[in-house]
């Protein structure tokens, strides 16, 4: 498989209240810290961690929703971040996203045909008469009828306006779309079915597919690889099934353990990880992780940890196995 | 089990809308034993949350109501009381915790001060005791260093610990029953993990009864004794929790538990629930499910089921059940 898209040592900072009088001393917040991964046609790639690890981030200084300060975005080998007004506009055509709260994501003044139309309009895929056939066929393929076209979004369930919001993404008939939680806002029930629109589509259309979410359950059903990232960066990246049998980063390890089961046999597990991240202003010395981790050697809060590549798996750990 | 902690019968919550009254939680009747922890399970908008809200008569907006037989506890009906009465059982009785920490803590109030306003209102101690009791309250919720935590405001406090933090607000009054509404919604698997264990560490240490609200099974399926399902604001199904998670014999709870993520986890695809709940202000006459049913009948579309007991502590409301054996 070609590369799609490839992330090289990322960085983004957001200014942070600073210290000191008239906030002489500013701070920054490094949300994304060197993060790296890559992406092939036709690939899901889930990512996931805990909530203010920096995965949005990450998705949107891919996507250049948000200024990155250091590290490169291959994408189709052209690197983004240095990319011209070109470049980006195409970036735009081959790229979509797909937001968590598929209500806060649609204008509620617009009717659905609306919101499909304009990004047509927009992006000048289709000429300009065959456009409403075009919507038709998008809200078609998401499983929505045709009628729906004419309504709000306040009219129509979760469910519906995520598909919607698919919709809209796939009408720019992306290379490759990012998920950021799609399915966390939605019942059960529904997610299941969300859940199997993206992989039929992605057999369908070949999708690339970035897929965010903290919910380990749902990677382990919709996607090839996974990318676990701690505090901005990747800590371990592999195939799903490998990952999940014998995960070797003790983050992940913690995170797989935590995963509810519905198996009710199984108890709660015995503290699996202690604490809660650390804030990502003061981000501990040397191995991010290394405050939370049982597995943890003395000079782990003074040396960064080194990558092991095996395979298709990369890890970020002193140990190169985890530990028993 | 003797007589029940809690005895709900006949629970309904009811909407004002204009000149009609819509039933948004109909006739809800369940037991809470002492120590017991109930998952209430079912999707969002079934009422779950309404229903525990009715039980503290704490309801969202002025033109909801709550009817019912009767809601007994400690030897009080919870619907005989007034509104003073209510106050003075609520927190000392009944607590409740809720999704989001944030929007229930207060932002302007220290921590301490948060969780001996209860204890001072309910047990009439001084401004002293109160605070020590909280300090203790606050050390048994896990929070480290409770002697200057106590002073903090909840912008200070991580997620999980505000969680924490909420539940020793609740825990102060020093409750028998805590109505836990999602209390782990919000927060990551990890810290998931540790709230539901603080949870079943308060059971075993304090005998605490808990109903316990999820959407998530997997939540429910570690910590609850046993499970109730609601649909569209009826109980379907409710029983001992290894009976449900392994025969569960409503259509719904079947399909509400092979829809969960670590169901076959082997399968390719989703197993889902076609269809959606219908909208409580135009309900079929018959039974609620029956739209989305892969065993509905002609009996089904006429006659609403009622909550029957279909073996001693199960409790089933359907006319085409699966079979206690297996798949029907």
């Amino acid at each position: 498989m070609t590369t799609l898209l490839q992330v090289k040592d990322l960085q983004v900072q957001f200014p942070a209240a600073g210290s000191g009088l008239f906030n002489l001393r500013p701070r920054k917040v490094s949300a994304v810290n060197g993060a790296s991964l890559n992406l092939a046609a036709g690939e899901t790639l889930g990512l996931v961690g805990e909530s203010g690890c920096g995965k949005s981030t990450l998705a949107r200084a891919i996507l250049q929703l948000t200024p990155s300060c250091g590290g490169q975005v291959l994408f189709d080998g052209t690197d983004m971040n240095q990319g011209s007004p070109a470049d980006i506009a195409r970036l735009r055509r081959e790229t979509a996203m797909i937001f968590q709260d598929p209500y806060s994501a649609l204008n509620p003044r617009q009717r659905i045909g609306q919101i499909l139309t304009e990004v047509l309009q927009v992006q000048r895929k289709v000429p300009a008469t065959q456009i409403p056939a075009r919507v038709g066929e998008l809200l078609e393929l998401v499983g929505l009828r045709a009628e729906l076209a004419e309504r709000r979004p306040g009219s129509l369930s979760g469910g519906q306006c995520q598909r919607v919001g698919i919709a809209r993404a796939l009408a720019v008939e992306p290379r490759l779309i990012v998920a950021d939680e799609c399915v966390a806002a939605l019942d059960v029930s529904i997610q299941g079915q969300i859940i199997n629109l993206l992989l039929e589509l992605r057999e369908r259309m070949g999708l690339a597919l970035l897929f965010i979410t903290h919910d380990l359950g749902v990677v382990r059903r919709l996607c090839d690889r996974v990318a676990v990232m701690y505090l901005g960066q990747i800590v371990e990246e592999g195939p799903v099934h490998e990952v999940f049998t014998a995960p070797r980063h003790p983050y992940t390890a913690a995170l797989i353990q935590s995963i509810a089961d519905i198996d009710p046999a199984r108890r709660l597990p015995q503290d699996p990880l202690a604490g809660e991240p650390p804030s990502p202003l003061n981000l501990p010395s040397g191995c991010a992780f290394h405050p939370r981790c049982r597995h943890a050697l003395p000079g782990c809060g003074e040396t960064a940890p080194p990558e092991h590549i095996q395979g298709a798996r990369r890890h970020a750990c002193v140990h190169s196995q985890l530990p028993c | 089990m003797t007589t029940p902690l809690l005895q709900v019968r006949g629970l309904s919550v009811i909407a004002r809308a204009g000149q009609r009254d819509i039933t948004l939680v109909d006739r809800l009747s369940f037991d809470l034993g002492e120590g017991e922890i109930l998952g209430l399970v079912g999707e969002s908008g079934s009422g779950k949350t309404l229903a525990c809200r009715g039980l503290m008569r704490l309801l969202p907006a002025p033109n909801l109501r709550v009817e019912g037989q009767a809601v007994r506890l400690a030897g009080h009906d919870l619907l005989q009381l007034d509104e003073a009465g209510m106050r003075r059982l609520r927190g000392r009785e009944l607590g409740m915790i809720f999704q989001n920490p944030c929007s229930h803590l207060d932002p302007l109030m220290r921590i301490g001060e948060q969780i001996a306003e209860g204890i001072r209102l309910h047990q009439g101690v001084s401004r002293r005791e109160a605070r020590a009791e909280a300090i203790e309250v606050l050390r048994q919720v896990g929070i480290p260093d409770p002697k200057s935590r106590v002073d903090n405001y909840p912008h200070e406090f991580s997620g999980g610990m505000r969680q924490r933090a909420m539940i020793a607000v609740a825990l102060g009054c020093n409750p028998k029953v805590l109505i836990a509404d999602e209390p782990t919604t919000a927060l990551d698997v990890t810290v998931q993990a540790q709230i539901l264990r603080l949870l079943l560490e308060l059971r075993d240490r304090r005998g605490l009864s808990m109903i316990l609200i999820s959407h998530d099974l997997g939540v429910v399926a570690q910590t609850c004794d046993s499970i109730a399902v609601m649909y569209a604001g009826r109980l379907c199904e409710h029983g001992a929790k290894h009976e449900m998670l392994a025969q569960p014999r409503h259509p719904y709870s079947a399909g509400l538990l092979a829809c969960h993520p670590a169901a076959q986890p082997e399968a390719v695809r989703m197993t889902t629930i076609a269809g959606q709940p219908p909208l409580l202000d135009d309900l079929p006459a018959g039974c609620r499910f029956e739209s989305r049913c892969p065993q509905a009948m002609p009996l089904c579309r006429q006659q609403l089921p009622e909550l029957l007991e279909a073996s001693p502590g199960h409790r089933l409301a359907c006319h085409t059940p699966l079979l206690a054996g297996g798949l029907s």
